[in-house]
């Protein structure tokens, strides 16, 4: 049986790619070190807004890759998460609480351990582009994020 | 959604990322993060395990609360299984697939340079 260790997921894409064909390894996003900003109240008494690399499950999602809001409540029934990379062969994103937690975030506002949820949750796009990320998709989900009230943001990648 | 992550954090929101690829997160650097040591797709916990899900929630709101210091990690204790052998099959290349993988990659490039024709772009990941 195989032991427990830390899958290097860098190291088996860029393998990957090259056995697809690719000549040019892809960069991760690197930096040295992180920016740092204290809360400013308890986590009980702050708005949370939760953000996704999953895309919603309508036709414009389906079809484009691009930062959406949805409301948090009710959580959608399923999300699209074809495109995405995920081990298809572990698992599956058939339960949307597996890879988005808005129903157990809910539950731990109403036990009073979460100030409340962001009115919206954010669909943000895998682009092999960082420019494109940081140039005009992180700042739009700030700016969603700010309109909502969001006080802290937790975001999930799948 | 590390970059997403800092910027954020940079402009005045405090963050957590809540996955399962350690090392691209950690290489990218981000303000807090916690680790749930499963395949990819499941960070929140196994599909309809509602008890995991929520004791996840929980942690990473707790992380949240804990952090003190930029690059903070926290790792979940729970398995996915008893059979560890996701980790090893996980865009595993060998023998058995390396010749099944090129061709895959030749009719995927000409995939996208049809598709680029047409004026869409297609995702160049693990499918």
């Amino acid at each position: 049986m195989a032991a427990a260790y830390d899958v290097p997921y860098m190291q088996r894409t860029r393998d990957y790619y090259r056995a697809l064909g690719y000549s040019r390894d892809y960069r991760w996003a690197h930096h040295e070190d992180a920016p740092f900003q204290p809360l400013a109240k308890p986590v009980a008494a702050s708005t949370l807004a939760v953000i996704s690399t999953a895309m919603p499950d309508s036709e414009a999602g389906r079809q484009q890759r691009a930062v959406y809001s949805t409301p948090s409540t009710p959580e959608p029934d399923s999300m699209y998460t074809a495109e995405l990379a995920w081990d298809k062969n572990a698992t599956h994103t058939e339960d949307v609480n597996s890879f988005l937690p808005l129903r157990q975030l809910q539950r731990l506002v109403e036990a009073d351990r979460l100030g409340a949820l962001a009115q919206h949750f954010h669909s943000v796009p895998t682009t092999y582009s960082q420019r494109e990320t940081v140039e005009t998709d992180a700042p739009e989900i700030l700016r969603r994020c700010q309109q909502d009230g969001a006080e802290i943001a937790l975001l999930v990648p799948l | 959604m590390s970059l997403t992550a800092r910027h954020l954090e940079a402009n005045g929101i405090p963050t957590l990322i809540l996955g399962s690829a350690i090392d691209i997160v950690e290489h990218c650097s981000v303000p807090r993060y916690v680790h749930v040591d499963f395949p990819l797709g499941n960070p929140c916990g196994k599909p309809y395990d509602e008890a995991m899900q929520l004791d996840i929630a929980e942690q990473a709101l707790q992380a949240f609360a804990d952090a003190t210091k930029p690059g903070t990690t926290v790792r979940l204790p729970h398995r996915w299984s008893e059979d560890e052998s996701w980790r090893d099959a996980y865009a595993r290349v060998d023998e058995s697939n390396a010749a099944m993988l090129k061709k895959l990659g030749e009719q995927r490039r000409k995939e996208q340079e049809e598709a680029k024709a047409r004026g869409v772009s297609l995702l160049n990941q693990i499918t």
